[in-house]
């Protein structure tokens, strides 16, 4: 048996058993990612050593008889966006190619303390803008169900390596479907959480309205697993909401009877590819089956929603991505003969082509005379949307969409027009302007054998209905169960 | 709608970013089919809807002002591309 396809929850049971010890199953993994990541290219720093001297220790308090976390001795691979203190954190990208964190984010603190073992750093679009990986400044990520497509983006190296079986489970960051989109390429389960659930200190800002950190994980058990340990309060991170922690793995019932599921009509109309579509309704066909009510509901101002996010985010982008001066940190131009130019030059040769552009449309949407016409506005649509979806869940108790209106395209085919790339978010954005979660969990394959998955939306703070849908979905179906073969290895 | 190169050198100045001439008409050229998709926002009316200032309701966050450990410098300074004497080195701004 390949102990590198166990989920959390099966490995947990053979650690805890004594069938395996922590050491194995982090050797295993480094052991496949030597094999199998030259093909898949998902990790730009393997923490080798580091790992194996944690798995080591885990076993030995293990053998001793010491308490041990819920994740102890548990491989896990982190978007190289958030910081682990002595480890590069690049957010795949020039500017950061030798940045070494002196601290660690506080989602890595609240791993270890559960006794994770940290595998390494995954690739992303840099500073997460993108939805292909292919925006890395180091090399695209391919995906493990065909190696010649995109594993999507910007968490694609996170959803790449756990398909692929080169981490038991990962954490992503999503501001517009970075978590959700890749897991759907890649068919993986993936939650962004409420916003304010999971801290944010230590992740490197992109939005900072609509950023979040969520795991993606093998099945949906894994997924409540990983929020028992990242879900909480942090005072170093003003937004994070304070409330009462949650055991999210007892909101794991097989059971959706009586659960009101609404399905904006939006998200399954135009410019949704028909093989996705249809297995969406199939997904809805099961929830019927299985004694769940589904309709058809309306959220109209989705029209508008990929500029409304597209201002927002590159404003606060633009914002966030001022402090890359090439001064404190990062990289710096070798020649310059003023301050300014010392700026100009360090961020024009540091930062990648797409990061550029949305510093340049931030800056504009936010300067003297546009001001009003365009962030204004975005913030007053952005409320008509937090509206919408109040009124959706006035009624429902959750929403079923597509998670993505496309499956896995191949690398290369949509580098060229930006604004071509931006329409395929169109299913995921919304759910960053309301501050809602979602989860995106796999629900059928199209007919060239790519993965499509379905999103679940949820009420503000309530990720136990999504998980329970989700569980439910999951234990009455087989795609999850499916592999890829990568490149027949 | 069509942004300059001119309007695009100002928004460049101000995202202190540097562009070579071949790279302002590339820029420029992006930068007029994302501005135009932006524009779509023009088309939906938003009389009378407030701004959004806070997506999980409006409340200051206060803490108390106490001394706390903080990084060591010389760690800081690792990460710096010139430094010098415990302190970050740049280009003479004081002519």
């Amino acid at each position: 048996m390949d102990i590198t396809t166990l989920t959390i929850h099966e490995a947990k049971k053979m650690l805890e058993n004594g069938e395996i010890t922590s050491y194995e199953l982090t050797k295993a993994y480094i052991d496949r990612i030597k094999k199998i990541d030259p093909i898949i290219k998902s990790y730009v720093t393997v923490c080798e050593d580091r790992a194996l001297q944690q798995a080591k220790m885990i076993d030995e308090k293990r053998k001793n008889g010491e308490a041990l976390g819920s994740l102890a001795g548990i491989p896990i691979g982190i978007k190289d966006n958030m910081c682990i203190k002595g480890v590069k954190t690049t957010c795949s990208s020039k500017m950061l190619e030798n940045f070494v964190a002196p601290y660690n984010a506080t989602v890595i603190e609240n791993l270890e303390k559960e006794g994770a073992v940290i595998l390494g750093k995954l690739n992303m679009d840099e500073f997460a803008m993108g939805a292909s990986t292919e925006r890395s400044a180091f090399f695209p990520t391919k995906n493990p169900w065909n190696i010649s497509k995109v594993p999507g983006g910007s968490s694609g190296g996170s959803a790449a390596a756990v398909s692929a079986d080169l981490a038991i489970a990962t954490l992503g960051s999503d501001t517009g479907g970075s978590i959700r989109q890749p897991s759907s390429f890649c068919s993986t389960v993936g939650l962004k959480p409420t916003y304010g659930l999971v801290s944010r200190y230590g992740l490197v800002a992109f939005a900072s309205s609509l950023d979040q950190i969520g795991p993606i994980t093998k099945d949906v058990e894994d997924c409540a697993l990983m929020m028992n340990v990242l879900a909480g309060h942090d005072s170093r991170d003003t937004t994070s909401a304070n409330l009462e922690k949650l055991e999210y793995t007892q909101f794991l019932q097989n059971d959706v009877k009586g659960l009101k599921i609404g399905m904006p009509k939006e998200y399954i109309g135009e410019g949704i590819n028909d093989e996705v579509k249809s297995a969406i309704l199939s997904a809805a066909d099961k929830f019927k089956s299985l004694g769940a009510t589904v309709e058809e509901c309306s959220i109209p101002v989705t029209e508008y929603v990929l500029p409304t996010y597209y201002i927002i985010a590159c404003a606060e982008a633009s914002s966030n991505l001022g402090r890359f001066d090439g001064i404190r940190y990062g990289y710096r131009a070798k020649e310059y003969s003023t301050l300014k130019e010392l700026y100009e030059k360090s961020r024009s040769e540091g930062f990648g082509e797409e990061v550029k552009r949305r510093i340049l449309l931030g800056t504009y949407v936010l300067s003297s005379g546009y001001y009003d016409a365009y962030y204004t506005k975005a913030q007053k649509v952005r409320t008509m949307v937090i509206e919408q979806f109040k009124q959706a869940f006035n009624k429902y108790d959750v929403l079923l969409t597509p998670t993505s209106p496309i499956t896995a395209y191949d690398i290369g085919s949509k580098t060229d027009d930006p604004v071509a790339m931006y329409l395929s978010d169109i299913c995921t954005v919304s759910i960053n302007i309301a501050g809602v979660p979602a989860i995106s969990i796999p629900c059928g394959f199209d007919s060239d054998n790519m993965p499509i998955g379905m999103q679940l939306i949820g009420k503000h703070f309530d990720e136990k209905t999504l998980l329970r849908c989700a569980y439910t979905f999951e234990k009455n179906t087989d795609f999850n169960s499916m592999k890829p073969e990568i490149g027949g290895i | 709608m069509n942004i300059t190169k001119e309007e695009l050198k100002h928004i460049a100045n101000l995202s202190n970013l540097y562009f070579s001439d071949e790279e302002l008409e590339k820029y420029t050229k992006d930068m007029s089919s994302v501005v135009e998709f932006a524009n779509e926002l023009s088309k939906i009316d938003t009389q009378g809807v407030e701004i959004t200032t806070s997506i999980l309701g409006e409340y200051n966050i206060f803490r108390k002002d106490e001394v706390k450990e903080s990084f060591d410098r010389d760690i800081l300074l690792q990460n710096a591309p010139e430094q010098g004497d415990g302190m970050f080195k740049i280009p003479k701004v004081i002519g």
